[in-house]
């Protein structure tokens, strides 16, 4: 049987526009068919706006890459409308255990919070992920949504004209020129978009590289997250063992900086090193084998005129954290509901500038996470080895230390404190995690959960509170949605406060909060979360 | 807000003090260091104030403070 990641899902096939006079211009062309340009144009075809992919690939994600799915990830899925097949592929986890040396110095339990529709992540290969995508993607084609893929089909050159942008697509039978309203370049780390347009992409480079090897095999390895810090088969170096669906195993093991990648590749030096990690007698198939060096920079700017920047182009962290696909997704959440407004003319074209400060500052707070990872694991001195070795060996004895030990942070989704389109809290007695800019918490309401009933534009939250069913300003509305109050919602959403009225934005971030319903509040508020106070 | 004590605080102070040496008696340099690092660490967590370890960052590093 074909994997998933051999078979062809958009092969090249000739498109009527590489037969027009003059070039076509579509509304808004993806260039990337990784998970974050999918993410787009899913997001873009379900608002109703036309969305074309482009891809020099016809198939889903090759080699060792991501297999961490953080839950706002899965609740964007949703919003998607295609969490449910992640969800239910994935291995869901939540016991790690760390070791140090030979002994190991403790394990831990995650116990995520209940009354949430989504683990707090999943483990899956990037190629179901992807697959999954594509899979929804086809689905809202095939009900007519203005959305396609072109495989095969590789962006050369890009001119930013002010008013559009025009590309020059190579393909098996020639080239063509596209033109564009919009394009989003999700061409990954090596962004050609970035570098036709001469942009920058600044940061640091981690003087390592780590083997990262998927197996095959049936073990009796628990589902759990084994780390190892200076193993005696690493001496050292750190380790890392994970389970992904299907019998799929991923393994890390650091090499140190002065090292022949092409030797240490090759299978007869590979097989050793992974026996003396788990066991002569265990039986395992390699899938993949890399070598990675790890980096962490972004652009200055994620926004260039008509040209949009998304995912790893835009921004790289090395994986200790898992925040690359996961922070890629959330800069479509938080991009394509403001393209939206701009193509709509709803909204001046200066709200795409909030994408840019938003997602940098995003960025910026994983860049962060990432690099202390990073230097938790290669300590950068003796003397941050000798700290690192101490807290390793307290935290066998003493519960103090475990949560210093940093070999990854969970990924989570960035509250947009300075954001400018925030209305200022007035409801400070309610909980901090509901505060303007910061990613809805779920809750379960009835037999569902509160972020399945966010729709897809504005919406505003009633707890306790009066409020008409809609508020609209210009063409923007936002729906009301009153709910009796639960436990985990007062929780959440009240605290200290008896009534609460939330204006939720389309990526379910909180633009505003008050303790009543007040129209002149929550119009100047809309008005402000939709750019017009820029 | 609590600030960091800086004037005498040890009600047996030379006995503190050569508890602190004999805990490094015997030990390699190695040794010593890695205890100073343990002991740096179960102090922060038993102070447990982010903003008076500033403070004894600063007054570690003889940086005065000013007034
Ligand atoms: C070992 C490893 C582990 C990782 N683990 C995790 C993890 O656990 N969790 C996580 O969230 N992230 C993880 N990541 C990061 C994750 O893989 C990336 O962040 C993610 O793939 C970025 O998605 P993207 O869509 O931005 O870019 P990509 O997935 O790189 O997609 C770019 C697409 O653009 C296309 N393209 C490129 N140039 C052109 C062109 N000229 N014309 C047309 N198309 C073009 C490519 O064919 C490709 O399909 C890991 C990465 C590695 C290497």
């Amino acid at each position: 049987m074909n994997k998933i990641f051999e078979i062809p899902l958009y092969p090249y096939a000739r498109h009527p526009d590489q037969d027009a006079a003059t070039p076509v211009r579509r509304k808004v062309v993806i260039v990337g068919a990784g998970p974050v340009g999918l993410a787009a144009a899913i997001d873009l075809a379900q608002q109703g706006i036309e969305a074309v992919i482009v891809d020099e690939n016809d198939r889903v994600s090759f080699g060792s890459r991501a297999i961490c799915f953080a839950k706002r990830t899965l609740e964007i899925a949703d919003r998607l409308g295609c969490g449910t097949p992640l969800v239910e592929k994935g291995v869901q986890w939540n016991l790690g255990k760390v070791f140090f040396d030979e002994r190991k110095v403790y394990d831990f339990n995650l116990l995520p919070e209940g009354g949430h529709r989504r683990p707090a992540f999943i483990n899956l290969q990037q190629y179901y992920f992807e697959e999954y995508l594509v899979n929804r993607l086809r689905a809202l084609e095939s009900e007519g949504a203005p959305v396609s893929i072109r495989g095969g089909s590789k962006v050369t050159s890009i001119e930013n004209r002010g008013d559009h942008v025009s590309l020059v697509v190579k393909t098996p039978e020639g080239p063509y020129t596209l033109e564009a309203d919009w394009l989003i370049a999700c061409d990954g780390a090596a962004s050609p978009t970035r570098q036709i347009l001469g942009l920058d992409f600044v940061g640091r480079v981690f003087e390592d590289n780590f083997l990262i090897a998927d197996v095959i095999m049936d073990a009796e390895f628990p589902t759990e997250r084994w780390f190892w810090f200076d193993p005696p088969f690493n001496k050292g170096q750190s380790a890392l063992l994970h389970k992904q669906p299907d019998g799929v195993w991923r393994i890390d093991l650091q090499l140190g900086w002065n090292i022949d990648k092409e030797k240490e590749k090759k299978p007869e030096n590979v097989i050793p090193r992974l026996k003396a990690m788990l066991g002569e007698e265990v039986n395992f198939e390699l899938e993949w084998v890399s070598i990675y060096t790890f980096q962490c920079r972004r652009m200055e700017h994620f926004r260039h005129g008509r040209v949009l920047f998304a995912g790893d182009s835009a921004h790289q962290v090395s994986p200790f954290g898992a925040r690359g696909a996961n922070s890629g997704l959330q800069d479509t959440d938080n991009l394509i509901w403001k393209l939206k407004l701009v193509i709509d003319g709803e909204a001046k074209d200066n709200l795409l500038d909030t994408y840019d400060v938003e997602r940098v500052y995003g960025a910026d707070e994983n860049i962060l996470n990432s690099s202390r990872s990073t230097d938790f694991i290669t300590p950068k001195s003796e003397q941050s080895r000798i700290f690192r070795d101490a807290v390793l060996d307290l935290s066998e004895h003493f519960a103090f230390a475990r949560p210093l030990v940093n070999s990854g942070r969970l990924s989570m989704p960035c509250t947009y404190d300075a954001s400018p389109l925030n209305t200022s809290d007035t409801l400070t007695e309610a909980p901090a995690r509901a505060r303007p800019g910061s990613p809805c918490p779920d809750a379960p309401i009835g037999s569902g959960f509160l972020l399945d009933q966010l729709g897809k534009g504005f919406t505003l939250l009633a707890l306790n509170a009066e409020a008409p069913a809609s508020v609209s300003i210009g063409g923007i509305e936002a729906r009301t949605l009153s709910i009796a109050t639960t436990k985990e919602l007062a929780e959440r959403y009240l605290g200290a406060a008896t009534s609460a009225v939330y204006l939720i934005r389309p990526d379910q971030h909180v633009a505003a909060r008050w303790a009543q319903f007040d129209e002149t509040a929550v119009k100047s508020a809309l008005a402000r979360a939709c750019g017009k106070d820029l | 807000m609590t600030n960091l004590i800086l004037t005498p605080n040890l009600p047996r102070a030379d006995d503190t003090y050569a508890d602190l040496l004999a805990a490094h008696e015997g030990l390699s340099k190695a040794e010593s260091d890695a205890l100073n690092a343990r002991l740096i660490l179960v102090l922060m967590n038993h102070i447990g104030d982010q903003a008076i370890i500033r403070e004894a960052l600063k007054a570690a590093r003889l940086e005065r403070e000013s007034a």
